[in-house]
């Protein structure tokens, strides 16, 4: 059964680190459908955010193969803990006059922002989950979607939760 | 102190107790070989090419404990010993290779013999290094060497630019070093400890299946206190042969592909299979699905990433062979399993391992004798192939660290440098490498070095005039069609042929002649009655010798579980393989 999984990958700030991770990827024929990356709080080490699919079987030898790399100093698995998930994404839409007030109110609706306005195009800036930005991306169709540049999930485990409920924002 | 990089290295060198080194300088290393140039403690052996180097660092490594070093070039140099690099990794060998790079101004710049070194060796590397900042030198080598021998061994690269070499730094070199994302565990869990040992009592037909891993981490001994107290019957992969005496009642022999009939049903009738330092690889275990369908698995291994990647494991055990097995020993037992033990004598008296005993001379006869003769005391370096396979058949190891071949990776041409490096980490010892004719060409340059070390290592070929192994699949399994496999064939043969004679060419090159040619002494050997004159000859002979064997042609390895197959499904003849084609 084919499932998603997130894992942050935590590893030392060095130059192929992450052509490294990449090539267990290809090498053991392990299936990334994103990647992330960006320094941490200590700029010695950078987090890497992969979303995985497959199944717990090959979860298991991704997160055993990972951790046996010197450069990698944890691997966590996002998906087993009550975590936040989000990714942004820039999507250049054809807007003549006659639809640009539509596409203003879809962003509106999606909480997004107009980043870029010209004669005839529209770009806007949306964060969310990813269901979010496939709804976006699905009620923008119509109108033309001229280009697209999504992040790729970034993740983040939710405070302990020993203090009671945690706080979904 | 103050000195430059070369000297840096040297002095990191020193302070790991490397006595033997191995390489071939070039454009970019000159410096560093000027400051090896009339160093006492360093003994520099060069090769005729780096591929044999990295053999040779290899087999120093295997034989001996000690990691194996050795300096190349950059380009062509570091990707010359990206086979031996593999080699080493698949078989978890721990080596240390300093590989020369441009200066850094120059790296990505296309520069004459530039590689990118540490990108093409990552896959085949435990880990590498490049080092683009002077100050870090000792402290990478440092690590290179704690990385390279600990945990699950493997071999490490170090990168090293050529400004790098001639700078001046301050060497300070820390005693250990720790390494935030390296984390090793010896010690097993106490909890799976105890499942294990309680698994064990409980068990009327269990098994060892040892591996590697217990000759690295030195546990022969221990694998043999705990068969003795427990009367456990013990199988052993490629890699573990010599972890547990082969002339002990308790061995059944090599398991899988090639492994014998007893050792195969034992695992195939196993209620309880302990693995220990081994890896369940597609050579054992034949069809995964069928593998030991009747046992619990329990595994013993250093590296978790091994646990549970190929089969379920039901108690799983992380650590250090040698350590857990003493655990293990303090709770060890006599178990009354006498009904399996009969059960296995009965398989050991009907399936022993046989070829033809008659005036043919056979390679499974020349190996025979060379165990007799050598009372089974030589180190052996094998290529790969039928010679590697009949070797691990009869030549029974009752010591680890003496059978010295490429198992993962399976490399033909490996056994001839890794036969220097043996004989140097072992000067008193009997060096020999088993080889085939198609083998033994694949790094032949290296008889040279072995000229000029004076090492009075003696070459076995068991020349069949084929490449054996692909000969008998092709035999087997592709109806005779022997494509590409006669290495006797010549611009006047016949696009198809099969049927070795009288008028095939004759074989090029004459080995006799090129073993002189390289200094030795070269015997041919063509009839049976010849064969303990000739090993006898070259034993005692104080250089080295090759004795080229003109073998049965179309001998071949037997039992044989065909690619695919459950490990109980051997066969030992063509009419065998072509009823399991049409099973």
């Amino acid at each position: 059964m084919k499932k998603e999984y997130t894992l942050a990958v935590i590893v030392e700030n060095k130059s192929g680190v992450l052509a490294h991770i990449a090539g267990l990827f290809s090498g053991r024929g392990f299936n990334i459908s994103e990647l992330s990356v960006g320094e941490t709080e200590n700029p010695e080490y950078s987090r890497i955010t992969i979303v995985v699919k497959g199944d717990d079987k090959i979860l298991d030898q991704v997160k055993k193969q990972l951790n046996k790399f010197i450069d990698v100093v944890k691997v966590t698995d996002l998906s087993s803990v009550p975590s936040v998930h989000r990714e942004i994404i820039l999507i250049k839409v054809k807007a003549p006059s006659s639809k640009r007030q539509e596409v203003f109110q879809i962003a509106e609706v999606f909480k997004g922002k107009v980043v870029d306005l010209s004669h005839d195009t529209l770009t806007l800036e949306v964060t969310g989950i990813a269901e979010k930005i496939e709804a976006l991306i699905s009620i923008l169709t119509p109108y033309g979607i001229l280009e697209m540049a999504r992040t790729g999930r970034v993740s983040i485990s939710r405070g302990t939760g020993k203090k009671g409920g945690t706080f979904n924002g | 102190m103050r000195m430059t990089g070369s000297q840096a290295i040297l002095e990191a060198l020193h302070r790991e107790k490397v006595t033997t080194l191995f390489g071939i300088p070039g454009g970019v290393v000159i410096p560093l070989f000027d400051a090896l140039y009339g160093d006492k403690k360093l003994d520099l052996v060069v090769t005729k090419h780096e591929q044999g180097a990295i053999h040779a660092a290899d087999g120093y490594a295997r034989s001996s404990g000690k990691p194996g070093v050795c300096i190349v070039t950059s380009g062509p140099g570091a990707t010359n010993i990206v086979t031996g690099l593999a080699t080493a990794y698949m078989d978890s060998i721990p080596v240390v290779a300093i590989t020369g790079q441009v200066p850094t101004a120059i790296i990505g710049n296309d520069a004459f013999q530039e590689a990118d070194t540490t990108g093409i060796t990552r896959p085949v590397t435990k880990h590498n290094f490049i080092v683009k900042e002077p100050a870090e030198l000792p402290l990478v080598l440092k690590k290179a060497f704690y990385i390279a021998t600990t945990g699950r061994p493997g071999p490490v690269v170090v990168d090293v630019p050529k400004d790098i070499l001639t700078a001046q730094i301050d060497f300070v070199y820390p005693e250990k070093v720790s390494i935030p994302g390296y984390n090793i565990t010896v010690h097993g869990h106490t909890r799976q400890i105890k499942r294990v040992m309680d698994a064990i009592k409980a068990a009327k037909r269990p098994l060892i299946y040892a591996g590697g891993g217990v000759i690295t981490s030195e546990a022969s001994s221990e694998l043999k206190k705990f068969v003795k107290k427990t009367g456990i019957p013990v199988t052993l992969t490629l890699m573990g042969l010599g972890a547990y005496p082969a002339t002990q009642p308790e061995f059944l022999g090599m398991l899988g592909m090639h492994g014998t009939k007893t050792a195969n049903y034992a695992v195939d009738r196993s209620d309880l299979l302990i693995a220990i330092g081994s890896r369940f690889d597609d050579r054992v275990t034949g069809k995964l699905e069928m593998f030991a369908p009747h046992a619990k698995f329990i595994h013993v291994d250093i590296d978790p990433a091994s646990i549970g990647k190929n089969v379920v494991i039901d108690i799983p055990i992380v650590g250090d062979a040698r350590h857990i097995l003493e655990e293990m020993n303090a709770h060890a037992e006599k178990l009354d399993i006498d009904d399996w033990l009969a059960e296995i004598k009965r398989w050991k008296e009907e399936h022993p391992l046989t070829y033809k005993d008659d005036d043919v001379l056979r390679p499974q006869h020349v190996i025979k004798r060379l165990y007799e003769i050598t009372d089974g005391n030589a180190i052996i370096t094998t290529e790969v192939g039928q010679n590697q396979m009949w070797t691990a058949q009869f030549y029974k190891f009752d010591y680890p660290r003496k059978l010295i071949t490429s198992g993962g990776l399976g490399t033909m041409g490996y056994g001839l440098p890794a036969a220097i490096g043996a004989q140097l980490a072992n000067p008193e010892a009997t060096v020999i490498d088993i080889a085939g004719d198609g083998s033994i060409q694949m790094n032949i340059q290296e008889m040279a070095t072995i000229a000029q070390c004076m090492l009075p290592i003696k070459i076995v070929i068991l020349n069949n005039g084929y490449l054996g192994m692909v000969r008998q699949w092709q035999e087997y399994f592709f109806n005779r069609r022997y494509s590409a496999t006669c290495l006797k064939r010549d611009k006047r043969c016949p696009d198809i042929c099969c049927e070795p004679g009288p008028n095939c060419p004759k074989y090029v090159p004459d080995f006799v002649k090129l073993a002189e040619a390289y200094g030795a002494v070269g015997i041919r050997i063509e009839k049976k009655a010849d064969v303990d004159g000739a090993l006898r000859e070259a034993i005692e002979l104080n250089k080295p010798v090759l004795m080229d064997f003109l073998v049965n042609p179309e001998e071949n390895v037997t039992p044989m579980v065909p690619a695919g197959a459950p490990i109980n499904k051997m066969i030992s003849s063509k009419e065998d393989a072509e009823a399991f084609l049409l099973a």
